[in-house]
């Protein structure tokens, strides 16, 4: 296929465009495109920091503080910032930024809180825990289906792990 | 180099090997998210700091419980030229973003390139698995062992409440992104792809295609990957992407012999005519390529086309990429000059 602008070079940016549901098909080289500046998306215009960032609209809890003045103190970050970029600086920025997190997380996710995977090494006594209610929900469900045997073995368990909790 | 060496050098675990429902799902993928506890991600970290970074992951990986898990190498990617950083991208070992930002980024690769890790992207590691076929449960496995191995010398990021601690707060959490690549061609066909797909959103799935946008994907070929990463396990994350990757395949199925008993003359005119192309044309853009693979391949699964190998849309797909066309032939080439040499690869691999 030829550039539908220069009529000479190959076409090898190939562009659909759907405004207000009027699909329209060009074909260029890349010259032209670069000319034409259809590779260029206008900053501002039309992205994804900014579709992300009109999430993080700053709608804090009443009597916390002015939430665009919060600043991470580890990295310098401000919430300002983060709403422009919507990137985080450091992994400390989610405590500096905690008053406004839990509405940006659930906006996101609809969830603010992790019940996935504990660091093997790092997650300690949290791992543990975790543990611990994975095996109650276990026996649970196996009194439910009255299966007493696996039951007891799941109640030995769950006594070990929490005497090591304590312990 | 013969064709057939080069096909064997490059091709990695998930392009050569076969793998459950291949007929349908064509790569699945699953990658997660790391951040060290005590430095700032990438956007915001000094040059001393990614340095530091880079050591801290190279002698991770020397650490026996990265080596149980295979022969890992690290590459830093100011050492690698811009055309092996692109051939990296087509075979979807990196990111784009490491390919225009190589400065103060590493890749590491497990010697049969099932496993790759990022490192300096947005988040300081970007572990991810990639294996042929559907296989969730597998790709996950490997990528949280790999995750516990360089977790025994690395501190996590890692917070009760919040989970895995992420540059971009849309992967908090478990900082797991989990993809299937499916190839539904009669789906298109039929045209009820769109609906199909505008089912997947709702349930906190996202699609789009692999080479092309939205609906309009080329090659028919559409990647579903879990947009949710806070507030469900890696296991339920998994658990509801297969069920959902389930069901397209039943409906692909169902698409497919729905074509074959009201339109088999004018589905196999339109294989055989893709069929013809790939063997004898002598000039092929990738969009053309990537269309006429896709026909051809849906030929094989229906029994239209005999004696060519399944593989051959996953293999030539990524072969016909500009880069690897540019690395095989040992050169640059002009775009006039690919749409030639790719047709001459197609034409070999065909009549092999």
């Amino acid at each position: 296929m030829i550039c539908q602008q220069c009529g000479k070079r190959p076409a090898t940016v190939h562009l659909t465009k759907i405004v207000n549901g009027q699909k329209s098909e060009r074909h260029l080289c890349e010259s032209c495109a670069n000319e034409l500046g259809e590779l260029q998306f206008v900053p501002g215009a039309f992205s994804f920091p900014n579709i992300l960032g009109s999430f993080f609209s700053a709608d804090a809890p009443p009597g916390s503080p002015p939430v665009q003045t919060l600043r991470c103190p580890t990295c310098g970050l401000t919430y300002h910032q983060f709403t422009q970029v919507s990137r985080f600086g450091c992994p400390q920025c989610y405590k500096a930024f905690v008053p406004v997190l839990d509405p940006v997380l659930r906006r996101i996710h609809g969830s603010s809180t992790h019940t996935g995977k504990v660091p093997r090494r790092g997650g300690g006594r949290l791992r543990l825990r975790r543990e611990l209610e994975h095996l109650k929900e276990q026996l649970q469900e196996k009194v439910r289906l009255e299966q007493f045997e696996e039951a007891a073995r799941l109640r030995d368990q769950i006594r070990d792990l929490e005497q090591r909790l304590s312990g | 180099m013969s064709l057939d060496d080069f096909v064997h050098r490059t091709a990695s675990y998930w392009m050569r090997g076969d793998g459950p429902e291949d007929e349908i799902v064509i790569s699945t993928r699953v990658r997660l998210a790391r951040n060290m506890a005590d430095l700032p991600f990438p956007m915001l970290a000094t040059d001393r700091q990614m340095e530091e970074l880079l050591h801290r992951v190279n002698d991770a990986i020397q650490h026996p419980t990265m080596k149980d898990l295979g022969r890992f190498e690290m590459v830093p990617m100011r050492q690698v030229s811009e055309l092996d950083r692109q051939v990296l991208m087509e075979k979807h070992l990196i990111s784009p973003d490491l390919v225009d930002n190589p400065r103060r980024s590493a890749v590491i690769l497990r010697d049969d390139e099932t496993v790759s890790i990022m490192v300096g992207e947005e988040d300081h590691l970007r572990i991810q698995c990639l294996f042929p076929g559907l296989q969730l449960k597998p790709a996950w496995d490997l990528a949280s062992r790999v995750d516990d191995a360089l977790e025994a010398t690395l501190d996590w990021a890692y917070d009760e409440k919040r989970g895995y601690l992420t540059a971009c707060p849309t992967n908090a959490g478990t900082g797991m992104r989990s993809s299937v690549m499916m190839h539904l061609p009669a789906l298109v066909l039929t045209d009820q792809i769109r609906r199909v797909l505008g089912a997947i959103s709702q349930v906190g799935l996202a699609v789009r295609g692999i080479y092309g946008e939205g609906t309009e994907a080329v090659g028919n070929l559409f990647q579903v990957s879990n947009q949710i990463t806070l507030g469900q396990s890696e296991e339920e994350i998994i658990h509801n992407l297969y069920g959902v990757t389930r069901q397209l395949i039943e409906h692909e199925r169902r698409a497919r012999q729905l074509l074959m008993d009201q339109n088999q003359a004018e589905l196999e005119d339109r294989i055989g005519r893709s069929y013809g192309v790939l063997r004898y044309a002598r000039r092929l853009d990738s969009k053309e390529t990537m269309q006429r693979l896709s026909d051809v391949r849906l030929g094989i699964d229906l029994g239209i086309i005999t004696g060519v190998s399944k593989g051959i849309l996953k293999e030539l797909m990524v072969l016909t990429r500009p880069a690897l066309l540019q690395m095989y032939e040992g050169r640059e080439l002009s775009p006039e000059e690919r749409d030639v040499r790719r047709a001459a690869l197609v034409r070999e691999r065909l009549a092999a």
